[in-house]
């Protein structure tokens, strides 16, 4: 227990000869040596340094803010300046991008590999919900790496499809088309559907049967080569699938096949022309024309 | 202040300030002024000050023909592009393993050195030590001499008082700023950063850069001087456990000095005949440590050596032999305690028997570390190549049921001409390769320019039909070579196809 004695008498130690702090841990005593002097100076310093600081920098909380300081200075600002900063140095290449036509953004080594690294921070903010942060899509939403586009894969194409969307109620350019719904809307009988199904499984590659198939063909230059082409490659003037390659939006299968003849699903992306800025439109469609599959 | 004791020598009134005794824990700095010194050891540390400090300010100007792409200063050590130039060795980041070899051959140097000399990187080349030398030269210049300065900083403030100090803290800055001056000079083109410094348009990391230097050497050279090595400095204490019994250290020779006295005759005729030492106190008087070298080794000694010249000085003067105090080693001591007044001849450790196995063995892994340094620098590639996988997808299916994975390749051209390179792959059948911005092309091979000191980042696509893979995950390598060289270098990665 600490326990204070007398301030006025001097309790000096015997071995030492110092002057002891007067205080007692169960009978040690503390020495009352000096401070060294550059630790003292050091204190001070940092004392005097803290004063500045306080009238300088933001420093003593109010209720909802802080004293600003004379300096004005503000983390907020800084930053907000740091972007500034960027936008004015990326200003000649934004404005390059804005005023050159696709092929030449794609051409231009500069041009292309801002555009794509622009491209893929607006993908991953905007179009990752549905398509996945690799672009690989999903089941519904479509695989943007791969050699097989529905509506065109140019980059003239691809810009279309960014700025006006597909199915999107809001804008008047979007791309559209609807397959009729074969069996719900009763257009086919189910047996009819069944034959179809199978010949899509042969011309596709897949296992099918025989006597189906023969009977499906019929029905399918009836009803579906209009769009999707005699020979089942599709049309993307209609965003009709193609139906002979590997690649199939809602599932290869012959049950998912036969259930999008009976009752087609159709996905809607909106129309980024008129919420993006035409720059960061031109962008992501070099980003997603470069992930492999652009034509 | 002083008296003679005869024979021109002069007995310096002077306490060894720092010694022992002295030197209470609680006391205040006492100020050391150094006496002028001559001889053998103080001529060679003006020659090692010429040296290191000849070193340090004109290297940053030497030029070096590296050709068109590279800079022509033979030491540059480029923060921006992260490249380190030494002469003809031009070392990346990831070769930075050579300068951690050369940092540990500094190491087991400073070992091998310490185990044999003692402290002599203290006493001669540690930078603290040359630069309060010129500190003290030139303190020398404007004061005067040991006796001249106590005269004037006991004096009051008089004109002359304040000219001689506005001199010596002016001289004492302008070194401190040439000091860190030539410092930035080892990181940007020399003569350029020179002619903006002086139009004041260089940048506020080189003119911050120099302020910190100029302080540093300003307030460690001029006005903490001992201070930095006996409070702040941890090689003092860590020395103390490379040090042997045949390590050479300064020494006082006890044997032959004890009993020290300046009355000789006196003594003689009392029966009680005196050693060497007169106890004229110049060892002490010239310390620039404010020791007493008599008290034997103690840790504020640097071993500069200047006590033994003032000594081997005065001895000549006395008609003694030079060497009461020497570089000796602490069995010569302890022998000579014994041998000496039992009339054998002293012991002296010469060049043959300072070969022991301690040393022998520094040197050793010394050398070894160097030759393989040495041997993995002549023999090191300047061509890399990099492969990163894409994993997100992994893989993507295409309309012909192909199967197509993209990697990230880098390929690092590290010498300093301009190259072209073939990119293939190796280990995969009937596989075409193309460039994320070239046209989808069945491509066996891509040639690939690679500017002189840079690395080309590309995405690369592979593609194959999946019925040749046996397996889900196949190795394989991508390699690339010098079109016009001898150079390749292989990576090996991985191809995946779906399950």
């Amino acid at each position: 227990m600490a326990q204070s004695t007398d301030k006025h008498e001097k309790d000096i130690d015997e071995l030492s000869g110092i002057d002891t702090t007067g205080h007692s841990w169960d009978g040690i005593k503390e020495l009352n040596n000096p401070l060294p002097r550059w630790w003292v100076y050091c204190f001070y310093i940092t004392i005097v340094w803290a004063i500045g600081y306080c009238i300088f920098y933001p420093a003593i909380p109010l209720i909802n803010s802080a004293t600003p300081g004379v300096l004005g200075f503000s983390t907020r600002a800084n930053v907000e300046q740091a972007m500034v900063d960027a936008k004015a140095e990326q200003a000649g290449v934004i404005q390059k991008i804005a005023e050159s036509e696709l092929t030449a953004i794609r051409d231009d080594e500069t041009l292309f590999q801002f555009a794509v690294a622009g491209g893929e921070s607006a993908f991953k903010v905007h179009c990752s919900q549905c398509h996945g942060s690799g672009a690989a899509g999903g089941e519904g939403y479509p695989n943007l790496n791969d050699d097989t586009w529905i509506w065109g894969g140019t980059v003239e194409d691809i810009h279309w499809s960014i700025a006006n969307g597909i199915r999107y109620d809001g804008n008047d350019e979007t791309r559209w088309s609807e397959m009729p719904a074969f069996g719900r809307d009763g257009l086919l009988e189910s047996d009819q559907i069944a034959n179809v199904t199978d010949y899509i499984m042969q011309i596709s590659g897949q296992e099918f049967d025989a006597a189906g198939a023969a009977a499906g063909e019929e029905v399918y230059l009836d009803n579906c080569a209009a769009c999707h082409g005699d020979d089942g490659t599709g049309d993307i003037y209609s965003g009709a699938p193609n139906l002979v390659d590997a690649i199939w939006l809602y599932g290869g299968s012959r049950d998912l096949v036969y259930e999008q003849i009976v009752n087609p699903k159709h996905g809607v992306m909106p129309a980024w022309g008129h919420r993006l800025d035409p720059v960061t439109v031109k962008q992501l469609t070099i980003y997603v024309h470069a992930l492999g599959g652009g034509e | 202040m002083s008296t003679q004791i005869g024979h021109d020598i002069e007995d310096a009134d002077v306490a060894p300030v720092n010694s022992k005794e002295h030197r209470e824990l609680y006391k205040a700095r006492v100020k050391i002024f150094p006496k002028k010194v001559s001889g053998t050891f103080r001529r060679f540390k003006w020659l090692i000050m010429l040296v290191t400090l000849g070193i340090y300010y004109i290297t940053p100007w030497i030029r070096w023909d590296r050709g068109p792409f590279a800079p022509d200063q033979a030491v540059l050590v480029d923060l921006d592009l992260r490249r380190f130039y030494f002469f003809g060795v031009e070392i990346w980041p990831q070769e930075f393993f050579y300068v951690g070899g050369m940092l540990i051959m500094a190491g087991i140097g400073l070992f091998l050195v310490t185990s044999v000399v003692g402290r002599a990187w203290c006493g001669y080349t540690c930078p603290q030590t040359v630069w309060v030398d010129l500190f003290l030269a030139v303190e020398r210049v404007i004061d005067g001499d040991r006796n001249a300065q106590m005269k004037l900083d006991k004096g009051p403030w008089s004109v002359e008082k304040v000219w001689k100090r506005v001199a010596k803290h002016g001289v004492w800055l302008l070194i401190a700023v040439g000091t860190g001056g030539a410092w930035v000079f080892y990181f940007t083109d020399a003569p350029t950063l020179a002619r903006e410094l002086v139009n004041l348009s260089a940048s506020s990391v080189a003119y911050s850069t120099i302020a910190v230097l100029t302080a540093t050497t300003y307030v460690f050279g001029g006005l903490m001087r001992e201070q930095v090595c006996t409070y702040m400095c941890p090689w003092p204490r860590v020395q103390a456990a490379m040090l042997d019994e045949d390590s050479l250290i300064v020494t006082y020779n006890d044997w032959r000095g004890e009993p020290r006295g300046k009355h000789a005759k006196k003594a003689a005729a009392d029966q009680k005949p005196l050693g060497d030492c007169v106890d004229c106190n110049q060892c002490v008087a010239v310390c620039p440590m404010g020791i007493d070298i008599r008290d034997g080794q103690q840790l504020e000694c640097i071993t500069c050596a200047l006590c033994i010249d003032a000594c081997d000085t005065v001895m000549d003067k006395l008609g003694r032999d030079r060497g009461l105090i020497s570089y000796a080693t602490l069995r010569d001591y302890n022998t000579n305690t014994i041998d000496v007044p039992a009339g054998k001849p002293a012991r002296h450790t010469d060049l043959k028997s300072m070969i022991r196995i301690r040393p022998v063995l520094y040197f050793l892994v010394w050398s070894a570390i160097g030759l393989g340094l040495v041997f993995a620098l002549a023999t090191r590639d300047r061509l890399d190549l990099n492969v990163l996988r894409d994993r997100n997808p992994v893989y993507t299916v295409q309309s012909d049921g192909s199967v197509r994975n993209g990697y990230t390749v880098k390929i690092l051209n590290m010498e300093q001409t301009p190259r072209s390179f073939f990119l293939t792959i190796d280990g995969l059948e009937d596989v075409h390769l193309w460039t994320a911005r070239g046209q989808h092309e069945p491509l066996k091979a891509l040639i690939v320019d690679v500017p002189a000191d840079r690395m080309k980042t590309m995405k690369i696509f592979v593609e194959m039909d999946p019925k040749n893979l046996p397996e889900e995950r196949t190795e394989f390598q991508f390699r690339t070579f010098d079109m016009y060289g001898s150079e390749s270098a292989i990576t090996d990665t991985i191809f995946q196809r779906p399950e």
